[in-house]
Parts: structure tokens; C-alpha cells; sequence
């Protein structure tokens, strides 16, 4: 048995120099490769986009872009500059006021400037955050109950079926008419179009994490199955120590599926209903129609393509966090 | 010890099968006593691990039961603890916890100390206790198999049941592990029930070893008696009489007895067929190993 502990640490102690002698070409690959790529495509890009002439004037290029990308920056901080400007006005006005009369009860009235660039970015981000919360928290205990108990799943099948292809538009209209029938409220702590976008967002973001969910449950090896049978393991027991740990990569799948389709679906959603967000500004700048609108738009799309990589991205980090096994190849 | 501690009596199993009934066993009847250390032998897919899992609890059988001490098994439980072919310890515990989760679940009335000292116990007894922080895919194929073992033991179980413990090991490690049960056996003296393919295991580890016929019907074909003195150096049994006439008595029953036959007779199924070719395999190079 001595014998069985030696034999697998030689093997790694040979590892680490490969690895070290394929290191240097592989950083390097993978540094310049994709920077190889960005600049093919803004060559092409800038070729292309002389050579398109639209109704607004030529097809913005990349330094139309960048040009726009900063101008969105400046109008936003001068806008931040009008609201502290108007605060502070009301506060000298209301200092006067209380001088003048000491009974005087010191009104602020917030600001109501129209929302920047990166008001925009903040209410969408926010509103798939919410909306992709909700639909886990609904997904993942009834994506398991499916992959434990095959009547569930045969009886909750079909419903899946049926509603996993339906675009997010088709329940746009549906979901605002129940949203301003049901939440009817004095002061309501949520805007209705807030409302709206994120359960819209939650109906179509349901549908992958509810599926991985129960195809990872339901394949669980019978021999752990089995483990749990012969430990009697209650069945909260079971979920938590067998089914969770070896579902979590299937989960976590369809979790980041889901994050990307509702990150998708909101800013089409936003376009279609108007509600706050960048799909609104999109379609603002669209209807403005000015020589700047496109360059602007464009700014969006590759704004929207960033964000959606990077929440990708952050999912990738919180699976690596958590997940047990380290060693496992994760894209 | 006249009563016996575990009985199978009349048991046979069938599964449903697209094309009817599948009859895997029949009849089969064993009294084992308490202590006894069995070997179940046969060739691939007769119906072992069947009859395995019928005594764990894991399947109900479709005739007749078994009972272990005046009552009757119908549901798995600790106290026939299981040994699985492929180890099967959960690969995001580390060898302390997957033999910790079995503690906690089987003697929930002890206070932590206490668990810890009985985890690392057993630990011990299969010589683990180096590797207790790490994950089971960071230590080699027979290590999990202790750990495996270790886990089972853990739950003080009445009965312990292992499918091919060793199956999936070269055979200087089995060698090893066969030792180390032999050991643990000689202190714990539990019941166990173990299946194998590998006759010198068998001989080298039993007090009884059950043959069982070709299946579909299977049952059990002879029992033979092991009379070799405790504790037994397999060196020293290259040698002995004794020991060559049971191996002989196995490799018997096996090959001329139960040797498959491959006519068309046998082909009413056809999944057995594709199980008798390989069934050959592993039952030679075995014996060639050892
Ligand atoms: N769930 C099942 N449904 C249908 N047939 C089954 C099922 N489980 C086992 N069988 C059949 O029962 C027979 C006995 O199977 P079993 O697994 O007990 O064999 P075994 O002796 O353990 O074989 P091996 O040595 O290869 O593990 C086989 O012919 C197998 O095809
Ligand atoms: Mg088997």
C-alpha cells in the first residue's frame, strides 16, 4: 500500500515542465491571436462602413464610434453637473427660506432630467439581475423536483415544451396588461415598466435553468443514488448532500444559458414597450434620427455585446468558486 | 449459533423486460451464520449482484425474502452496509467526509468527539488516515476501494456486502486489500457477504464459497466448505493440499459443470448471449494473475 502512495506523485512531479515548455507559446497565443482578430474586423469595419450610405448619411466607422462613445461619457457627467447644480440651488433657497421663517418644513424636489447613456446601462443591468433572480429561484427547486420524481416530470414536460420556444415579444403584451391590472399601489416601490421587463425576462429566462436542472438531476450515477438509499438519507439530506453537489454543473450551465437569453430578451423588450433601459435608448436615438444616431447605436450594440460577455464571464468565475471540482475545463 | 443470522429463503427475481418476463433467479436458499465470511462465484451476468442487492434492500424480490436476525429486509439501511464495485464514494467529499456522512447518519446520538475519533478508526483500520483531506479523485483506484471500505465499516453494520470490491484493481494492489480484509475480518469478525470473479480470492478469503449456476434461472449450484485454518499466508497456501482442492473444486464446478455453452440453446435471450462472451474473460485472466 506504501507502494501506491509513491507511485502516483512521481507522476506529478513530471507534469509542471511540460506544462512550463508549452507556457510561453500558448501566452503568447493567447494574447496576440485575439488581438489579430479585433484588428481584421475593425479593418473591415471601417472599409465597409465608407461604402454604406443610409438616409442618415454614411454608416458610422470605428472612429466615428469612439468619437460618439465619448461624447455619450461627457453628456453624461454634464448631466450629473445640471442635477448636483439644481440640488444645491434648492438647498441654498430652502436655507434663505428657514432664516427668513423658522416654521418653514424644507421641501427637496428630486431631479428629473432625462436619463443618460449610463442611467440606461444601470436600470437594464439591474432589471436582468431582478428578473433572473426571480426565474432561478422558481427554476432550480422545480427543475429538481422534476429530476427526482418522474410523474412530475411527465406531468411538467409538455408545459415546458410548449412554452420554452415562445419569444419573449409574444409575452410582452400579456405580461404589461397583468402587470397594470394586478399591481395597483399608492406609492408603488417599483415602476410598472421595471415590473413588466423583469417578468418578462424571468418567463423566458425559467426555461433553460429549469431544463438543466432536471436532465442534471435525473442523471445522477444509481450508484450514489444508491449510497444515499443505503445511508437512508432523508430526503432533504439526499438534496442537499447527493443531488445539489452532482447537478451543480448542469445547473450552472443552465443558469448561464439563462443569463444570456434574459440579457437578449430585455433589451428587445425594452425597444418593443419603452420602458427604461438600453433597448429604449436604442430605439430613441433610432426615432431621433440625427447624423449621429447611428455612431450612437452603435455604441449600444457594443456596449449590450460587452456586458453580455462580461456577465458570462462572471458566472464562469462564481461556477470556478464554488464548484468542487477544480480540475474540470470550463467555457 | 444454531439459528442462523441471515437467510435468503426461496428468493427469485424477475424483471420486466420489453419481451416478457425475465426470470434472473430462482430458488435461491442460504443460511448464513454470524461471522461467516461468503463468497459468491459465478460466471457474468448468472444473477450475483442480484442477489446482492436483494439482501441490501436495493431490489425487492419477486419471490420469497430474506431475513436478517428474525426480520425481514424490505428497504436498504446501514446495518447491511454496502461495498460498490466502483467504489462510488461522492467526489465532492473528502475521504474524511464521505466516511464522516455515513457516521453522522448511523450514530447520531454521539457527541462530535466522538465521531471524529470512530471516523479516523476506521480510517485506520484500512490504513487511510494519510489521505484523509483529500478528494477521491486525487488518490489512487485502490485507495477509494478502502475509503469504500472504510465507509461501509464505519456504519457497524451487521452484515457487510461487497459487488467485485476488487474487480476494477491490478493484482498487486488487490493482493494488498485482500490482505487488509482478511485483517479487519480476523478483528471485527463481521458477516460478510462478497462476490468475485476471481477463484484464488475466493478460496484464499471464505468460509463457504456459494457457486451459482448459469442463468437465466440462476441458482445456487454447490457450496463448498473451506477448512483452512486462520490466519491464512496466501504464500504458504500455494502449497496446501487443501487449498489446491478447493481452487480445484471451483475451477470445476466453473468450466466443466458450469461451463457456457455456446449453442443456440441458451439464446431465448439476447442479452445473454452477448454476456457469455465476455464472461470467458475476466474469469481467466484472473486465474492467470494470481
Ligand atoms: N434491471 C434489470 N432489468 C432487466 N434485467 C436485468 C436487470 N438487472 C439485471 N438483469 C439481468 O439479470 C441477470 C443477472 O444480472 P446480475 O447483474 O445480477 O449479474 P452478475 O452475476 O452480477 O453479473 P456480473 O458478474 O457481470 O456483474 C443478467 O442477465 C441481467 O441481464
Ligand atoms: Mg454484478
Amino acid at each position: 500500500m506504501f507502494k501506491q502512495a509513491v507511485l502516483p506523485q512521481v507522476t506529478w512531479l513530471k507534469l509542471p515542465e511540460k506544462v512550463k515548455q508549452a507556457g510561453w507559446l500558448n501566452v503568447l497565443g493567447k494574447i496576440s491571436l485575439p488581438l489579430i482578430g479585433l484588428c481584421i474586423f475593425l479593418m473591415i469595419w471601417g472599409g465597409v462602413a465608407q461604402n454604406i450610405d443610409t438616409s442618415l448619411g454614411k454608416f458610422p466607422g470605428p472612429t466615428d464610434v469612439w468619437q460618439q462613445a465619448g461624447n455619450l461619457i461627457s453628456e453624461h457627467n454634464a448631466e450629473r453637473e445640471r442635477a448636483s447644480a439644481f440640488y444645491e440651488r434648492q438647498e441654498k433657497r430652502n436655507q434663505a427660506r428657514l432664516e427668513a421663517d423658522p416654521s418653514y418644513q424644507p421641501k427637496i424636489r428630486p431631479y428629473t432630467g432625462s436619463p443618460t447613456f449610463f442611467d440606461q446601462i444601470w436600470t437594464s443591468l439591474y432589471t436582468v439581475f431582478v428578473g433572473f433572480v426571480v426565474a432561478s429561484v422558481v427554476a432550480i427547486p422545480l427543475g429538481i423536483l422534476c429530476g427526482l420524481s418522474q410523474p412530475v416530470y411527465t406531468a411538467v414536460n409538455p408545459l415546458i415544451q410548449l412554452f420554452k420556444p415562445v419569444s419573449p415579444l409574444a409575452w410582452l403584451p400579456l405580461v404589461t396588461m397583468i402587470v397594470s391590472a394586478v399591481y395597483v399601489s399608492e406609492n408603488p416601490i417599483f415602476a410598472k415598466s421595471f415590473l413588466t421587463s423583469a417578468f418578462t425576462v424571468a418567463l423566458c429566462c425559467l426555461w433553460p435553468t429549469l431544463i438543466n436542472t432536471a436532465v442534471g438531476v435525473s442523471s445522477i450515477p444509481s450508484d450514489l443514488v444508491n449510497v444515499s438509499r443505503v445511508l437512508r438519507l432523508n430526503a432533504l439530506t439526499h438534496v442537499i448532500k447527493i443531488v445539489l453537489p452532482s447537478s451543480f454543473p448542469m445547473i450552472f450551465t443552465g443558469l448561464r444559458l439563462s443569463l444570456g437569453i434574459g440579457w437578449m430578451v430585455l433589451i428587445a423588450a425594452e425597444m418593443l414597450a419603452q420602458n427604461p433601459g438600453l433597448g429604449k435608448f436604442v430605439w430613441d436615438e433610432f426615432q431621433n434620427g440625427s447624423s449621429e444616431s447611428l455612431a450612437r447605436i452603435m455604441v449600444a450594440v457594443l456596449v449590450i455585446g460587452m456586458i453580455g460577455f462580461a456577465l458570462d464571464r462572471l458566472m464562469l468565475l462564481l461556477q470556478r468558486k464554488i464548484s468542487w471540482d477544480k480540475s474540470v475545463v470550463l467555457r | 449459533m444454531n439459528k442462523s443470522h441471515l437467510e435468503l429463503s426461496q428468493v427469485g427475481m424477475d424483471f420486466p423486460t420489453p419481451n416478457g418476463n425475465f426470470c434472473a433467479l430462482e430458488n435461491v436458499n442460504l443460511k448464513i451464520n454470524e461471522g461467516e465470511f461468503i463468497s459468491l462465484i459465478g460466471h457474468s451476468g448468472c444473477g450475483k449482484s442480484t442477489v446482492l442487492n436483494v439482501v441490501a434492500g436495493l431490489l425487492k424480490a419477486t419471490k420469497g425474502g430474506v431475513i436478517l436476525e428474525n426480520k425481514e429486509v424490505d428497504e436498504p439501511g446501514p446495518e447491511r452496509a454496502v461495498v460498490f464495485q466502483n467504489h462510488s464514494l461522492l467526489p465532492w467529499l473528502t475521504v474524511y467526509q464521505n466516511v464522516e456522512l455515513a457516521v453522522k447518519q448511523t450514530q447520531k446520538k454521539t457527541t462530535k468527539a466522538q465521531r471524529q475519533q470512530w471516523v479516523m478508526h476506521n480510517l485506520e483500520l484500512v490504513h487511510m488516515t494519510h489521505a484523509k483531506d483529500k478528494l477521491p479523485s486525487e488518490i489512487s483506484g485502490g485507495m477509494k476501494q478502502r475509503v469504500g471500505i472504510a465507509r461501509a465499516l464505519a456504519m457497524q453494520p451487521k452484515v457487510l456486502l461487497m459487488d467485485e470490491p476488487f474487480g476494477a484493481l491490478d493484482a498487486l494492489t488487490r493482493a494488498h486489500l485482500q490482505d487488509s480484509v482478511m485483517e479487519i475480518h480476523a478483528t471485527l469478525k463481521n458477516t460478510v457477504i462478497m462476490i468475485t470473479h476471481d477463484v484464488d480470492e475466493a478460496v484464499l478469503l471464505s468460509d463457504r464459497i456459494v457457486m451459482m449456476t448459469n442463468g437465466p434461472n440462476a441458482t445456487i449450484g454447490e457450496i463448498l466448505d473451506v477448512n483452512l485454518a486462520r490466519p491464512r499466508a496466501r504464500i504458504a497456501l500455494a502449497d496446501d493440499q487443501a487449498y489446491n482442492h478447493c481452487r480445484h473444486a471451483v475451477l470445476q464446478f466453473l468450466y466443466e459443470k458450469q461451463r457456457k455453452v455456446e449453442t443456440v440453446n441458451q439464446v431465448n435471450n439476447k442479452k445473454s448471449s452477448i454476456d457469455q462472451q465476455a464472461a470467458e474473460l475476466p474469469v481467466k485472466a484472473s486465474t492467470d494473475a494470481a
